[in-house]
């Protein structure tokens, strides 16, 4: 019988939230890696066993540990992402944190790609345990620019986040870099485009920028091909691959709730319906919910109309952020929804966002959380 | 010759804070310890050969800031990892 895993990745360590696939019965384990960053922890779909988790101890640096037995024993990378050693007198980067992690196509057995801070790009072929730089783009000549200087950057410093494989190519890899843009690879990294025209940059005085954009997050859809959906800094997108260009969905949002956000969400049997949180872009950008009243906001026709779902939320005085790592779903029938927040808060919707309810108090700060099936 | 390691680092040592560990310099004694303690080094020294930020290094009790710094058989070397942030 699977059970059904929550792994909650937070800046004081990782914990996995468990129950039966009829999502009544909880339990906590954790937490793992106590006092260290965890910026994302994902379990292998194709194997059902192999838990990946990014992980940061205060100054000794970034890791990515292993888990084949659900966090009964790690095992650490031998190999950990690290850009190369700079040739000559110049010194080189250095990886301040893995932010993202993503198993590679369904045939690709062990491959993982890593996406880290300051932006690189890394894989794996063996299962985590061993990481080289995708150099493609981590030594592109356009990098620097693409991802901007280090003073321009988000606070956490500039990242290659939501890594997605094209479920159709394997060699198919969309990435999002945050004050740099969307870009996707044909040739598994071997060269890469930007992929952001109609996407607003309303921070640039030509809006019609090729690259510096702002995505939030990048989401690829599991089972459709060619359907992507983007949260970014400016507004929610979906693509038309056929014209290669973004459609503002989000001007369908309320007026007075906007489209700023982090997180989106995709429905895995239904390609037109799509969760987004937003959040309040307004003014000094607070990044909280709209009055402090938070609810996530459904899509089920690819983004012409926007449903309002916050039953069972804060009703008012509910000041906490999502990060665009921490909401998502799982893929139960009805589909079971999650977020985590900057307060330690769990929730969770077993009817498609219709109703709410929270799932635990009191965690560390979440920065994101990722659902599977384990056997 | 013997090595003091911070707390942070004895998850590598199997919990012991000191451990020996042999070199002619400084580059040296991590690259053993590291054979010894696979991982240990890339927890004090990153990608591009530098210290990282709030690990400092004593031998004989007196800061070092090189690598290249040489040893001698009977040295002692401490690690210290600041703790800062919250």
């Amino acid at each position: 019988m699977t059970r059904l895993a929550v792994l909650v990745g937070t800046r004081k360590g990782l914990f996995v939230l468990g129950a039966d696939r009829k999502r009544r019965a909880w339990t906590i384990d954790g937490p793992h890696f106590l006092g260290q960053v965890v910026n994302h922890a994902v379990l292998d779909p194709r194997d059902g066993r192999t838990l990946l988790a990014a992980v940061k101890a205060g100054h000794l640096g970034h890791t990515v540990f292993r888990s084949e037995d659900l966090g009964r024993t790690w095992e650490e990378s031998s190999t950990p992402p690290a850009f190369a050693k700079a040739a000559g007198e110049g010194r080189g980067e250095t990886v301040s944190h893995v932010f993202w992690l993503t198993p590679g196509a369904a045939k690709e057995k062990g491959r993982w790609y890593a996406g880290t801070s300051p932006a690189g790009l890394f894989v794996s072929d063996d299962g985590g345990r061993n990481w080289c730089g995708v150099e493609g783009f981590n030594a592109h000549p356009d990098r620097r620019k693409w991802i901007g200087p280090p003073e321009d950057a988000p606070p956490d410093g500039n990242t290659l986040h939501s890594l997605n494989v094209d479920p159709f190519d394997p060699g198919h890899i969309y990435i999002g870099l945050s004050a740099g843009g969307v870009f996707e690879s044909r040739d598994r990294g071997a060269t890469w485009s930007p992929l952001n025209k109609g996407c607003a940059a309303d921070f640039f005085p030509d809006p019609d920028v090729p690259y510096g954009h702002d995505p939030h997050c990048v989401r690829v859809h599991p089972k459709v091909r060619d359907v992507v959906y983007q949260q970014n800094h400016c507004g929610i997108y979906r693509l038309d691959r056929a014209r290669d260009r973004w459609e503002r969905i989000g001007k369908n949002m309320p007026k007075d709730i906007g489209d700023i956000g982090f997180p989106l969400v995709l429905h895995p049997r239904d390609a037109k319906t799509a969760w987004v949180f937003p959040m309040d872009g307004g003014t000094v950008w607070p990044r909280m919910p709209i009055g402090g009243k938070p609810a996530a906001y459904v899509t089920r026709d690819a983004g012409r109309s926007w449903k309002r779902q916050d039953r069972g939320l804060p009703a008012a005085q509910g000041w906490f952020t999502v990060k665009r790592q921490a909401m998502t779903c799982d893929t139960l029938d009805p589909l079971g929804l999650y977020f985590g927040t900057t307060g330690g808060e769990v929730w969770s919707s077993f009817d498609e966002g219709e109703s709410w309810q929270c799932l635990c108090l009191h965690l560390p700060h979440i920065y994101s959380v990722e659902t599977a099936l384990v056997p | 010759m013997k090595v003091v390691l911070p707390s942070p680092l004895a998850s590598y040592t199997s919990g012991k804070r000191e451990v020996q560990a042999e070199g002619t310099t400084l580059a040296g004694l991590l690259a053993d310890l590291d054979r010894r303690y696979p991982g240990i080094r890339f927890r004090m020294i990153d990608e591009q050969d530098g210290v990282r930020p709030h690990m400092r290094f004593f031998v004989n009790r007196v800061l070092v800031r090189s690598l290249a710094v040489p040893l001698a058989p009977g040295d002692e070397v401490f690690v210290v990892a600041a703790l800062s942030g919250g």
